[in-house]
């Protein structure tokens, strides 16, 4: 990484031009007064933060999300290319510092999440593109004193109708001098040559020859390292602890409490760990110390038969199934997952008296500042976060409650040393922050020819935003619309609905896990509606398509999966199908799963077609890319994922009981793009809601049963077929 | 102190002999290529060559590596075919776990030419991916062994 990396706006600019040798563009444009003007703009168009131009032709794009294995570090600068024209080949990136111009332009916090780093950026960085454009055509037509009309750019040069060019290199410095264009044309979508393409990714070949830095590469001088022991119960605290065997372990340098637990601080991470080992503890567990699975979902399935917050109503749900001529109800429940991302969560931390300076892979870059400057009693600016490549995010680096940098923070501040916290996979397993447990209770009624005329929906979960500053924005009424996403909304035309909600304390820390609230509501949603499908004795693809006339998109990918995975055609003895439609951030998307079940109760799942509606594609490689990736983490969940809770303590730790899928499970995915000039919409989460409901659905398609729990295990899936 | 020869050259490294090869690799000698996964060799992230072979190097007490011939992913050719390969099949997502599948899938090749897909899937099972790139990681393990053809 350059000098230019993370560090404050007025000093990046000076940085940048000392160490580029050549200038970033442009001056400051205000567009909060434009706006005022009636722009409207949310965001600010400013070139000189995003692009930088050095002598050599070299163009560094500046990327304000972070890059944890959905490409934004490639198509992110493919959007400001568009505009700009430089020579893709000479484009880097770069991740950007701490700063309020790099604020997400959707929510005025500096952050990644909710699948929306293309759509959220596709109309700011193609201006920025565009604006440097024009300021480098200016500076070319001003040198040669001819009508800028006369001279267009090309390939990271700006050619005169003569044929004389310059190269943007050459330009730079001088176009730097000019103003930021207020007004800037952008190219129509008919005339891209970038948005759209498949094209390579720019961080392919550091990942590829290990150079790639993620936040535990990271070594300062006189850093020790250390690891942290929580307590076993959420919400417990430390009674009292004896360090003095700990203490005299090799290495072992440091032993300091922080609000979190004990830090055990060394030399190096096997003996900070042997550290560790070392202390005893004395816990105070608290209230949760009494939590177990089964006695959560027994006291969720007591709340389900008593009405919640109403988050839907439409027409009058128990006329409707007063008057079905059938009416079924069932009762699903999906437990708390991990991320489990590869890299286990990790910080670094160099706090000085008049600074402090993190390294971290972190989705939440505001939140991480300001809360690190609340504890170490700093200026936010005072605060500088390098975010450094992310080793899987899934949302658990999203953290509004910032723990896993909050922490280190306080363990550099008691310890009064440079720090890396590293957490072993167990603490990453058990620390918390998961996919809540949800339980729900469901109902419908059909009409006499099979046509859904009631649909009842309650809810049981915690809120993922109590508590934290997003409940300002994401609570309305009562109901944390995260809880009710995918559910409230359902696309399907039944006149009498009605989903209401139960928010528990539960005292389990719960976060946004890949997909957020539709992981749940879409497999409880598409797998009822193929219990009702069932009933009315109609084809579930069928049954869908009947219902969505007014949801077009949805309609469109609906019958594109089908129709690649030959829904019609017959498949071989022992192989079922199931199908699932659902739309999330913005995308559509529908998968048909193909599976067969062996007499151990073994699901495998051979083939997935998934059909994605996403607006303009950006980079194509990179969307299938996705949709694979998501489908893998959906089936890990539908087939392996539970966290459970035995006396206030999570029973699994690591990947012999918390598996995720292997390559020898992997299936087949097939992903086909709808061709679209709609807005782009997001493509890291969308394909994951689907991908458990058409497994499930496939199950009863092949064996005749329905399981209303996940994740699907061997036992489980054995257990139904002997009950069968 | 306890010698080493990593990557042909020869370290000298001052720490306990039942520290894991792993934390020796990044922590002294700076390596970082090689990652932490899971500590208990069940996922593949800390690969690197022992002797030509494929280890876990989580599961390997320093003291057990001496005399032995060490390759990690910095070792590993910059033209490898499966280097390449993988930048051709586009392979890394968040990328933290490549270096792993990397260094298996060489150990592969260098043994099998010309592996079937039951011997890739065997192989390559005991390293995982959060992200899910396993049809690429098959493609250009294919591509690697000349027979790459995208499907």
């Amino acid at each position: 990484m350059s000098g230019i990396f993370n560090v404050s706006r007025r000093e990046f600019l000076k940085t940048g031009a000392l160490v580029g040798g050549g200038l970033i563009l442009g001056a400051n444009i205000d567009w909060a007064g434009a706006a005022e003007e009636g722009t409207k703009k949310s965001y600010a168009v400013e070139p000189n933060s995003f692009v930088h131009i050095a002598p050599d032709d070299t163009v560094t794009i500046i990327v304000n999300h972070s890059e944890m294995g959905q490409g934004v570090y490639t198509s992110l600068p493919m959007l400001v290319n568009e505009e700009l024209e430089a020579d893709w080949k000479k484009v880097r990136f770069e991740s950007a510092p701490v700063a309020a111009v790099y604020n997400h332009t959707a929510f005025g916090m500096q952050m990644t999440g909710g699948s929306t780093s293309v759509w959220s950026e596709y109309d700011r960085l193609r201006e920025v593109g565009a604006a440097a454009r024009q300021m480098l055509i200016a500076a070319a037509a001003a040198a040669w004193k001819v009508d800028k009309k006369t001279c267009r750019a090309q390939k990271g040069k700006v050619v005169h109708t003569s044929g004389k060019f310059f190269t943007y290199g050459q330009l730079a410095e001088k176009a730097a001098a000019l103003p930021v264009p207020k007004d800037v044309k952008l190219k129509k979508a008919s005339a891209f040559k970038l948005i759209g393409r498949p094209t390579a990714r720019l961080d392919s070949p550091e990942k590829v020859n290990g150079a790639a830095k993620f936040g535990l590469d990271v070594f300062l001088p006189g850093m020790l390292i250390a690891v942290v022991e929580r307590p076993p119960v959420f919400g417990g605290k430390v009674k009292s602890v004896d360090a003095e065997k700990a203490k005299a372990v090799r290495g072992v340098k440091d032993v300091v409490r922080v609000p979190s637990g004990v830090a055990v601080l060394a030399t190096d991470f096997w003996q900070a760990k042997a550290g560790r080992d070392a202390l005893r503890i004395e816990w105070e567990e608290g209230p949760t110390a009494g939590l177990s699975t089964p006695g959560m979902k027994e006291q969720y399935a007591k709340l389900s038969k008593t009405p919640g917050k109403v988050a839907k109503k439409a027409g009058d749900v128990k006329e409707g199934l007063a008057s079905a001529a059938k009416a079924i109800s069932a009762e699903y429940n999906v437990p708390y997952l991990a991320h489990a991302a590869m890299e286990p969560l990790n910080c670094t931390v160099d706090l000085r008296p008049d600074s402090c300076e993190i390294w971290v892979g972190t989705q939440f870059q505001t939140v991480d500042r300001n809360a690190a400057a609340e504890i170490a009693g700093l200026k936010p600016e005072q605060v500088k976060i390098h975010t450094m490549f992310l080793g899987g995010g899934f949302g658990r680096r999203a953290n509004p409650a910032s723990d896993f940098v909050s922490e280190a923070v306080h363990v550099a501040k008691a310890a009064k040393t440079p720090v890396q916290v590293i957490w072993t996979r167990e603490d990453d397993t058990k620390g918390g922050y998961y996919r809540p447990f949800w339980y729900d209770s469901i109902s419908a009624g059909l009409d006499k020819t099979g046509k859904p005329v009631a649909w009842s929906h309650t809810i049981i979960g915690q809120s993922i935003v109590a508590g934290t500053f997003f409940e300002k924005v994401l609570v309305k009424n009562g109901i944390d619309n995260t809880s009710v996403e995918g559910a409230a909304d359902i696309p399907y035309a039944i006149p009498n609905l009605l989903v209401d909600l139960h928010t528990t304390s539960i005292g389990v820390p719960v976060l946004w896990w890949r997909s957020v609230g539709h992981s749940h509501t879409a497999f409880v949603v598409e797998s009822f509606l193929d219990e009702l499908a069932h009933v009315a004795t109609k084809d579930p693809f069928e049954f869908r398509k009947g219902l969505l006339a007014k949801h077009p998109r949805h309609f469109g990918v609906l019958t594109l999966a089908a129709e690649k995975a030959g829904w019609s055609r017959p498949l071989p003895k022992g192989r079922g199908r199931g199908i699932a439609v659902h739309e999330s951030f913005g995308s559509y998307v529908a998968e048909v799963a193909e599976v067969s079940v062996n007499k151990e109760g073994e699901l495998r799942v051979h083939r997935v077609v998934c059909a994605v509606d996403c607006g303009q594609t950006v980079n194509p490689e990179t969307i299938a890319a996705q949709m694979e990736s998501a489908v893998v983490y959906g089936l890990s969940a539908a087939l392996h994922g539970a966290i459970t809770i035995k006396n206030g303590m999570v029973e699994q730790g690591n990947f012999d009981d918390y598996p995720i899928l292997r390559l020898n499970e992997m299936p087949k995915v097939e992903v086909h793009i709808v061709k679209s000039r709609e807005k782009p919409g997001g493509i890291g989460e969308p394909a994951v809601p689907p991908i458990a409901p058409a497994v499930a659905n496939a199950l009863f398609n092949v064996a005749g049963i329905r399981l209303r729990e996940l994740p699907m295990k061997p036992e489980v899936v054995l257990a139904a077929m002997k009950k069968k | 102190m306890i010698s080493l020869e990593i990557n042909g050259k020869q370290h000298s490294v001052d720490v306990e002999p039942d520290v894991p090869l792993l934390w020796v690799i990044r922590e002294h000698l700076k390596l970082t290529g090689t990652k932490f996964g899971c500590g208990i060799g069940l996922c593949g992230s800390c690969t690197v060559h022992v002797d030509g072979k494929a280890e876990r190097s989580c599961q390997i007490p320093v003291a057990d590596a001496r005399g032995k011939k060490i390759t990690t992913i910095e070792g590993l050719p910059e033209d490898h075919p499966v280097k390449l390969a993988w930048i051709k099949e586009q392979v890394p997502q968040c990328g933290y776990c490549q270096s792993g599948q990397i260094m298996q899938a060489a150990a592969l090749l260098a043994v099998d030419k010309n592996p079937s897909d039951e011997k890739i899937v065997n192989t390559m099972e005991g390293n995982l991916c959060r992200c899910g790139t396993y049809p690429y990681i098959k493609l250009a393990i294919k591509s690697a062994a000349g027979k790459g053809e995208k499907s």
